[in-house]
């Protein structure tokens, strides 16, 4: 493999990655957005989507290992997406809900709170080991400029950017959207517009947590395995970049998604797979120290 | 004004984003004067103590702080080295540290006018650290007394009534032994009983050599206790003068009073 | 002034200090001296969380570089464990206000995420600078402490005299420092920044001299560690350790130093005797903490301010 081989391989499994974790940095972004709070338990409800599509493929599975049909996946997704909204809004009804007006410490605790409870509910139900997720039955790859391109690739970008530019839709488009900017914006005088504010923010937790588990599907069937402790990290890089983006903008939390993921692939291929989630943590505190608004966040003056 | 100013504003410009909150704003505040800074709402008051405090920093401008011989630059201070030079402050929206008791809130004034550190904290046989807690203790009792609020010592900040809150956030301030004192909106949600008190203990510091910078709404409070007047328009001055010649002034009544009558 | 809250301390460690005398097997000392090692950790963390208002999520950092350092000293330079003891304190100490300097300015709840994500820097790091730290195996055969003859061993019994100790010491530190100049000044600083700033404080050092005191308390709590176990591993200063600290000094009541040791004792000792259920023991903590917040959120010993202030109005 030549070095310019190598550049773009890395370029692109950096960027398929990258768009896993712009899904999940869209949640972290748009709860942040409209109720300054830290969803410390997002990294989970996106490592649970992807217990939920094993689950769903172990139904149709002739056999352990066998591979899955398109069609078999498409259906993991939507219930992945289903069962990890489902989750969200029930977190946020039962832990967060009452903590509103409570200091925002408060409820950066409880969601670490809900983070464990959730990671150790899914150890004792599914085990502590890896557990094997079955790949895309005939699902080819082809070599083009000397990179290996799959189509699980492929599918990854399809599903992202359809999901990204659906969202932009609704939020930039839609009444409901328009509510969720006002609530973002100000919650009191979105209420006195007439905005039930609680079922805006119901629905923020039912899209972001949707789309976490979405990317926990994806992040399953490309890696081929998933574990019980996947959450904790993939939800820090997710986390990343949305601070990386600016948190609360919804672009920015695509773009930082992607550059994130681009970074961790040149990294691991350049200097050694350890060094990788050392990246992602670097990047988080370069970017607080420099530019704490992200690079398409606009400056969040100091709300008192 | 033939007196040695203490505080000295040239051509301050504070702007957020597109908005001119202060548009190259001077005036001087001599030295053992009360000067207030009036002006309707949204006029630019708070944004101007909030660049003196350095809490904000202002995008063009000079404020020099100190007599003649020794003044110093404010623009680029942090507001705890502002504070270190002599000027102590009050909010608009009172902020008190409500969970600790009067005395406590109190006592941080002192801050400024002790040293212990850590070490002091550790080893508890320095003389240093014994003497400071004393006096700084003795400091805030007397404050306490002046402003009628020592049987309120062990209550939390929280649980006092409005004016009871303002009374101990300027004890707080004046624990800091200032040389000027920069108070917003002090006589706002105050009794007429409380105001007129208000308005004898702003003399009285005067009396005392302290130099006060006030903004205030209420003319009633204004313009009996103050030396000289600043009024404040859409961020810019357009008048200052004694209270009577302020009072007289067309643009003001205009701008100010006009509003006020209707 | 506050009421002296201390009178409760000679009592309390007169009778800590005289348990290894009753008749307790070697296992049940061990778990004591655990919990009298978490009690400090969590006296430690309590001025940063606690006094100091800044929630930090990667104090294991700061117990594992403690560990390391006493490692590092004991093994290549051969220093004894009671020099290893005050070097590693600073060493950690230093290294918190290091790593703080940069961040420092960075508020609430990105605080939070940030001294994680330094955490598991330091974490990794250890991990992969295989030469000085024995990578992922750690390091192994760090000397036991001695008083003259007296060789410390792997009895559990000196050690727990020793961390009682140095709890005894640290707790008496901690309750004078609260109620000190800087005691108060970092209880307005958690309140509210600004007017403390306007107040004359440089918040910015007074929120380094409590990640200071913070990192030397664990570091303190490190060196124990490793002297006691003789070897030390990356893995036991995961995520879920500063978790843990955090988790006892909540239960305790932030800012209290009473609450951290109680709650420290709570949460090290009930997984012993729930041991069947071991497994449970972080889904526990979890809810735990999820309950806390919303039944009791000033914990068992906070701040009874807050119920002062329901009875005022």
């Amino acid at each position: 493999m030549t070095g310019e081989q190598l550049f773009l391989q890395q370029l692109l499994n950096g960027l398929t990655i990258g768009a896993v974790y712009a899904l999940i940095a869209l949640g972290y972004t748009m709860v942040y957005g409209i109720i300054q709070l830290v969803n410390f338990a997002h990294g989970e409800i996106f490592m649970i989507g992807a217990y939920f599509g094993l689950s769903l493929f172990a139904c149709f599975a002739a056999q352990a290992g066998a591979a899955i049909s398109i069609g078999v996946l498409a259906l993991g997704l939507i219930v992945a997406a289903a069962g990890s909204a489902l989750l969200g809004f029930c977190i946020d009804r039962s832990a967060y809900r009452p903590l509103r007006k409570a200091p925002k410490l408060s409820a950066l605790i409880t969601a670490i709170g809900v983070s464990f409870v959730l990671q150790n509910t899914v150890m004792l139900i599914y085990g502590a080991q890896d557990r094997y997720v079955p790949s895309l039955a005939a699902a080819g790859s082809m070599d083009w400029m000397g990179v290996h391109w799959t189509a699980m690739q492929g599918l990854i970008f399809a599903v992202s950017l359809f999901l990204m530019i659906g969202l932009q839709w609704v939020v930039y488009r839609t009444p409901l959207g328009r509510s969720m900017r006002a609530v973002a914006q100000d919650p009191l005088a979105a209420q006195l517009m007439g905005i039930s504010v609680d079922r805006v923010i119901a629905i923020t937790f039912l899209i972001g947590s949707g789309l976490a588990g979405v990317g926990g599907v994806l992040f399953g069937v490309y890696y081929s395995t998933i574990n019980f402790h996947d959450g904790y990290l993939t939800g820090l890089k997710a986390f990343t970049a949305a601070v990386l983006g600016g948190i609360g903008n919804i672009p920015g939390a695509m773009v930082g998604g992607l550059l994130l993921g681009l970074l961790e692939g040149l990294g691991a291929g350049y200097l050694s797979s350890q060094w990788k989630n050392v990246i992602a943590f670097g990047v988080l505190v370069l970017v607080l120290l420099i530019r704490p608004r992200g690079l398409l966040g606009e400056r969040v003056g100091d709300r008192a | 004004m033939p007196d040695e100013s203490l505080l000295d504003l040239k051509a301050v410009t504070k702007r957020f984003g597109g908005v001119t909150a202060l548009s190259s704003v001077s005036f001087e505040v001599s030295k053992g004067k009360i000067v207030s800074v009036i002006g309707p709402n949204g006029a630019g008051k708070t944004t101007l103590f909030n660049c003196i405090s350095g809490v904000l920093r202002p995008e063009e401008g000079q404020i020099g702080f100190g007599l003649k011989k020794t003044r110093d630059s404010l623009v680029g201070c942090a507001p705890h080295e502002i504070a270190r030079m002599g000027i102590a402050r009050t909010f608009q929206n009172i902020r008190l540290f409500g969970q600790q008791t009067v005395l406590e809130n109190i006592l941080t004034g002192t801050y400024v006018r002790t040293e212990a550190g850590l070490l002091d904290a550790v080893w508890p046989w320095t003389r240093r650290a014994h003497q400071e807690s004393h006096w700084a203790m003795d400091k805030a009792m007397r404050l306490m007394e002046r402003l009628e609020i020592d049987a309120l010592a062990d209550r939390p900040a929280k649980a006092l009534s409005y004016g009871q809150q303002r009374r101990v956030e300027l004890a707080r301030a004046l624990a800091s032994d200032p040389e000027m004192l920069l108070l917003d909106e002090p006589a706002a949600g105050l009794t007429v009983h409380e105001r007129q008190a208000l308005m004898d203990f702003l003399r009285a510091l005067r009396q005392e050599g302290l130099t006060i910078l006030l903004i205030e709404h209420d003319m009633k409070v204004v313009m009996p206790v103050s030396d000289w007047v600043v009024v404040l328009d859409h961020g810019a001055k357009i008048a200052e003068g004694t209270p009577d010649a302020v009072q007289r002034h067309p643009q003001v009544i205009e701008a100010y009073l006009g509003v006020a009558a209707l | 002034m506050k009421k002296q809250r201390r009178d409760w301390m000679p009592w309390t460690f007169l009778i800590l200090a005289v348990l290894p005398f009753f008749p307790f097997n070697s296992y049940q000392i061990d778990v004591m001296a655990n919990a009298a090692l978490y009690a400090l950790l969590a006296l430690g963390l309590n001025v940063i969380v606690g006094f100091a208002g800044l929630l930090h999520l990667g104090y294991a950092a700061f117990f594992a570089i403690g560990a390391y350092a006493c490692a590092f000293l004991n093994l290549n330079l051969g220093y004894p464990f009671w020099i290893c003891l005050p070097v590693s304190a600073a060493v950690a100490g230093a290294a918190a206000v290091l790593l703080g300097l940069p961040v420092i300015r960075v508020r609430g709840d990105y605080l939070a995420i940030v001294t994680l994500g330094f955490g598991e820097i330091v974490r990794i790091v250890v991990t992969n600078l295989e030469p000085w730290t024995g990578g992922p195996n750690g390091l192994m055969g760090i000397g036991h402490p001695m008083i003259g003859r007296f060789n410390f061993g792997v009895d559990s019994r000196p050690y727990y005299w020793l961390l009682t100790a140095l709890l005894a010491l640290t707790a008496w530190i901690c309750s004078r420092l609260r109620r000190s100049r800087i005691g108060l000044a970092w209880a307005a600083m958690k309140e509210d920044e600004l007017a403390a700033g306007c107040l004359g404080m440089d918040t910015t050092r007074l929120k380094l001299m409590a990640l200071g005191v913070g990192g030397a308390v664990a570091g303190m709590a490190g060196s124990v560690f490793a002297a006691k176990q003789g070897t030390v591993t990356p893995d036991s200063f995961d995520f879920i350790v500063s978790v843990m600290i955090l988790s006892m000094v909540i239960l305790g009541g932030l800012g209290s130093v009473r609450g951290a040791i109680v709650g420290a004792v709570i949460l090290s000792i009930t997984p012993e005797l729930l041991r069947e259920f071991a497994v449970y023991r972080m889904l526990i903590f979890g809810l735990l903490m999820i309950v806390l917040m919303r039944v009791r959120p000033q914990g068992l010993f906070g701040a009874s301010s807050l119920k002062r202030v329901l009875h005022a109005r």
